[in-house]
């Protein structure tokens, strides 16, 4: 039987938990042990979605709301007014056990406000994923915060029991951490986030020689950024997150708009609503970054800092450099082709793979899923029709075209008639 | 004009493939004898399903093409889309007159249009394994139901196999009436004459669940409205990621009565 208590923790973690971002539940495969409860499925499966749109994917959590901690950013403050409560770990599996075999979740992400100090609060949320393992034989997904400051051996083991870790590092430059969070500091931060990566190369490189070596945070490191809590531009931000994913080898860096949730802080800025467009960009720079190839200095620059909030970051790119432009789709490389607005991983592959059967034209490239209404500017398939490329029509005119569509600047425009 | 009907299996399918290249008879319309108003042209010749015929007919689309690929032209027919036997015939003539796999032939109309609806049921099917939800019975066995818009159960059922291999479950289409069991990692078909459940919410009668049942549906709908950030509401994002017609399977979007 579930006592009403639950009801009330349940309530109250959750609504603690929300504003971290991360929902993956992908970058792990492991099928199902006889005996056992759960697989775990590489691409990763969302149950449910909330109506601010973000993904339910694991019961995100956490492990208690209390928190010695005073930061300025975070709802779970010391110095807020807040119902505290903290989860045993038998409620804690419960719930997960049963949500699981229900098909609501992929698995468990467990976070917890500091209880005590931050080695005791890091063995109690170990005690509940090693239950979850040992006790339930679980094999669906977990994803365990590391409390920046937890000793290594601590965060070594917690490595053994999830598919992943994470350090939220919340605040992107050292100053404003200073500021909003007095009492931790970035080398707090960094150290864990080393730790795991070492641990996961190490453990990698093992696993190369043995297949019984044990694996330790299969599905890599994760961490977070908020945005628009402090001054830190876009420059600022990507060129930390372009850093952690080369050098620290994270699988990825979630962006948070931030939201006032302790609108009294004077150190805070006050903000409307959050700064939601400007995460959406970061995000489409990111991809940028992890799947297309490009560098920071090409999307943000000493002189402009911050992303174009009105344009996606790859056609700001092509705007600023039309030299680059049209690429012809019957001869470019996959590199080249991922350049060009409008077109994604998928199209690009689909091109270079069709383009052995024969020639491709523009109505060819809109069913292959290409997006004409961008791509058409920076492309050429060698048609016979009037000149529409952004060399002919100059960025200027061509931006204005893909922010308000032919119809605005009637006349520049001509019809195909082929 | 020439009209071939089949019984509406893909074995019935392969096997009008068979017929229609043995005696050199290309249909310009292909129908499945359940379908009704096809009379206004000439009478379709009916080809009966021969499972001989059809496995080297399957054989054969094999040799020419991936695994993938032949798995391919059996999720466009699980599409149950009223064109999809005469694509799927299109797709076949096609592969059979080119000595290459057309596979990656994206500039072929008929390349595409399977592509497309493929992705479309693999999508449904995908979906299934996100918003299939298991209400625990009294016996301690699991039931779902729902109604997909293809028939993508059978594509779905190997993952839930693998997921919850210790459980007893059946997981129903109540669309189509039928559905599969799942015992200790044998599947069976299944359909029932008295459907346990409703037909409108896919929950089933009181007197079969679980007594921890509806705690923990409650206690699901509690944490759903809980984690949503009131801040960053976006209705018209929510509606496209969980489109309306699952609503009424899922405790978190179910009306409480009364």
């Amino acid at each position: 039987m579930i006592s009403e208590k639950v009801f009330g923790k349940l309530k109250i973690l959750a609504e603690s938990a929300k504003y971290d971002v991360s929902c993956a539940s992908s970058g792990t495969s492991r099928p199902n042990m006889p005996g056992g409860i759960g697989s775990a499925a590489a691409w990763g499966i969302c149950h449910s979605f909330a109506e601010d749109g973000r993904c339910i994917s694991l019961l995100k959590i956490m492990m208690s709301n209390h928190c010695i901690y005073d930061c300025a950013y975070c709802i779970n403050r010391r110095s807020n007014d807040l119902p505290r409560t903290t989860f045993t770990p038998e409620e804690l599996t419960g719930l997960t056990i049963g949500f699981y075999r229900r098909n609501f979740i992929e698995g468990l992400f467990l976070s917890s406000g500091v209880i005590r100090n931050r080695d005791y609060t890091m063995e109690q949320m170990i005690r509940v994923v090693k239950d979850l393992r040992v006790i339930h034989r679980f094999n669906g997904y977990v994803h365990m915060k590391v409390i920046p400051g937890a000793s290594s051996a601590l965060i070594l083991e917690a490595g053994q029991w999830a598919d992943r870790l994470s350090v939220n590092m919340e605040i992107p430059s050292e100053n404003n951490l200073k500021l909003l969070a007095p009492e931790k500091n970035f080398e707090s931060i960094l150290k864990p986030i080393h730790t795991i990566t070492d641990h996961i190369l190490q453990s990698k490189e093992e696993r190369r020689k043995s297949n019984h070596a044990p694996r330790f945070s299969p599905a890599g490191q994760s961490t977070q950024l908020i945005i628009g809590a402090t001054n830190d531009n876009d420059r600022t931000i990507l060129d930390l997150a372009g850093k952690l994913y080369q050098k620290r080898n994270l699988k990825r860096v979630y962006y948070s708009g931030f939201i006032p949730v302790n609108a009294y802080d004077s150190r805070l800025p006050a903000l409307a609503s959050p700064p939601l467009q400007r995460e959406h960009r970061l995000y489409q720079a990111d991809w940028l970054l992890r799947f297309y190839g490009f560098n920071v200095d090409e999307l943000v620059s000493e002189k402009e800092p911050d992303l174009d909030l009105s344009l996606d970051p790859k056609t700001v790119y092509a705007l600023r450099n039309p030299w680059l432009y049209p690429v012809d789709i019957n001869k470019a490389d996959y590199a080249t082709l991922l350049r060009v607005p409008g077109i994604g991983q998928k199209s690009a592959r689909m091109i270079v793979a069709a383009r052995c059967h024969s020639r491709l034209n523009s109505a060819h490239l809109k069913k292959i899923g290409v997006v004409m209404k961008r791509a058409r500017y920076f492309i050429t398939c060698h048609e016979i029709g009037p000149p529409m490329s952004v060399q002919d029509l100059k960025p200027e005119t061509v931006r204005q075209l893909i922010l308000h569509g032919p119809k605005a600047t009637e006349g520049v425009q001509l019809r195909l008639e082929f | 004009m020439k009209i071939l009907s089949f019984d509406g299996t893909f074995d019935g399918l392969l096997t009008l493939v068979y017929e229609s290249f043995r005696l050199k008879v290309f249909p310009e319309m292909i129908v499945s004898s359940g379908d009704q108003g096809v009379t206004l042209f000439d009478a379709p010749v009916f080809i009966p399903a021969e499972a001989e015929k059809a496995e080297r007919v399957w054989k054969r689309i094999k040799e020419r093409t991936s695994r993938e690929g032949a798995y391919r032209l059996y999720m466009v027919f699980l599409s149950e889309q009223p064109d999809a036997p005469e694509l799927i015939y299109q797709y076949i003539r096609h592969m059979v007159a080119s000595s290459h796999n057309i596979e990656t032939d994206f500039a072929h109309p008929v390349v595409v249009d399977v592509l497309n609806i493929h992705r479309k049921v693999m999508r449904e099917a995908h979906r299934i394994q996100m918003f299939t939800r298991f209400q625990q019975t009294a016996a301690n066995s699991y039931y779902a139901s729902f109604a997909p818009i293809y028939n993508v159960l059978p594509v779905s059922i190997a993952h839930f196999r693998d997921r919850f291999a210790d459980q007893e479950w059946v997981v129903y289409d109540l669309k189509r009436n039928f559905g599969f069991h799942h015992l200790n990692g044998e599947i069976e078909r299944i359909s029932f004459e008295t459907l346990p459940a409703s037909v409108l919410t896919g929950n089933l009668d009181d007197r079969f669940l679980h007594p921890d049942e509806k705690q923990f549906r409650k206690l699901w709908k509690n944490y759903y409205h809980s984690i949503c950030i009131e801040n960053r509401k976006n209705p018209k994002l929510h509606r496209q990621l969980l489109p309306k017609r699952f609503w009424q399977y899922l405790p978190e979007k179910q009306v409480e009565k009364g």
